[in-house]
């Protein structure tokens, strides 16, 4: 029982990944890469998390207080950063396969070019 | 590949990684447990140069070359949405004055709303950049309330008043000079926590605005010649 929270980023990432193997959008399947993308928040929030810590912010609370793990919080804040630029990217990557295609669905962008 | 195929490599796929996963997972240490050797080794580092808040500490001063890295992530694809979303050749972009999106179509109610929150959301994005170093917060989290704040314009007025109170240039200069800004900082005074924190707010609160205004003008303006 002690490990069974570690297989919940597991399963957010097959989630994710069967979303974007099934979807029949492009937006679509770009949300779905950030459900798959958002399992490695979790996995590095539950590899940190300690019982009976609190937040790692030390300006109301005794140097000695138990905090959770820092770093993977630090790391988290960068996963975050770089999967949001990347949503944008692909999103406007979107758009313009929409403009030049005529459509969003990934089953008929079969050749590269027209 | 049929769809069918497809899902077959799916689920063959899928199933490997759940066993492999779930073997890793049970050979992790316990969870909550009090074995952290990483961040354990963090914690007297941040406290020793006075950075209560030990993840911005991490960000900006233990891991600064990391974050360089994140920053530059950040810029290129901006940068790179920017480029992609280009006027081409084949279309038109009209003025911004063409189109009042807003106040016809807009509740009082939900105008003065907008307005009102304004400056209350971009003082609490400023408060965030600021306190980074003390409280939760940061320059990542409060240039992203930063750059979504003044979008309330548009949210509550129109189009046009958006356009005029975000010239793209200058956004476009703030990004470039906060960027390398950054790269000065990182490399030759990493541990200035709050200057980094103000860098950072500016790049990403710029990044921000110039990727959604790109965004506006594909929905709003852009149209093919007909």
């Amino acid at each position: 029982m002690t490990h069974l929270p570690y297989l919940i980023p597991g399963w957010i990432l097959l989630v994710g990944v069967y979303g974007i193997v099934t979807s029949r959008n492009l937006v679509h399947a770009v949300v779905c890469l950030s459900v798959a993308q958002s399992a490695t928040y979790v996995l590095l929030l539950t590899v940190g998390y300690q019982k009976k810590a609190t937040a790692p912010v030390f300006s109301d609370i005794k140097p000695t207080r138990n905090v959770v793990d820092p770093l993977v919080q630090a790391m988290t804040l960068t996963d975050i950063v770089v999967g949001a630029t990347v949503t944008a990217l692909l999103l406007a990557l979107t758009v313009q396969v929409a403009k030049r295609r005529g459509t969003v669905d990934p089953d008929q962008l079969r050749s590269l070019e027209p | 590949m049929s769809r069918r195929l497809r899902l077959l490599v799916l689920g063959v796929g899928g199933a490997g990684l759940a066993v492999l996963f779930a073997l890793a997972a049970f050979r992790l240490p316990r969870f909550g447990g009090t074995f952290h050797p990483y961040g354990q080794r963090t914690l007297p580092n941040a406290l020793a140069r006075h950075t209560p808040n030990v993840i911005s500490s991490i960000n900006f001063d233990q891991r600064a070359l990391d974050t360089l890295g994140e920053e530059l992530i950040l810029m290129a694809s901006a940068l790179a949405a920017v480029l992609v979303l280009r006027t081409v050749r084949a279309e038109q972009e009209d003025s911004a004055g063409e189109h009042a999106y807003g106040p016809a179509q807009v509740f009082d109610a939900l105008r003065i709303t907008g307005y009102l929150l304004l400056p209350v959301t971009l003082m609490t994005g400023v408060y965030i950049v600021a306190h980074g170093y003390l409280s939760p917060g940061g320059g990542f989290q409060g240039g992203v309330v930063l750059g979504s704040a003044i979008h309330l314009v548009y949210l509550a007025g129109d189009y046009p008043a958006l356009a005029r109170i975000r010239p793209v240039p200058m956004f476009e200069a703030g990004e470039a000079l906060a960027a390398g800004a950054f790269v000065v900082l990182a490399l030759w005074f990493a541990g200035q926590v709050k200057a980094m924190n103000a860098v950072v707010g500016l790049e990403v609160g710029c990044a921000f605005v110039l990727a959604l205004a790109k965004f506006f003008e594909q929905a709003l303006l852009v149209r093919k010649d007909s």
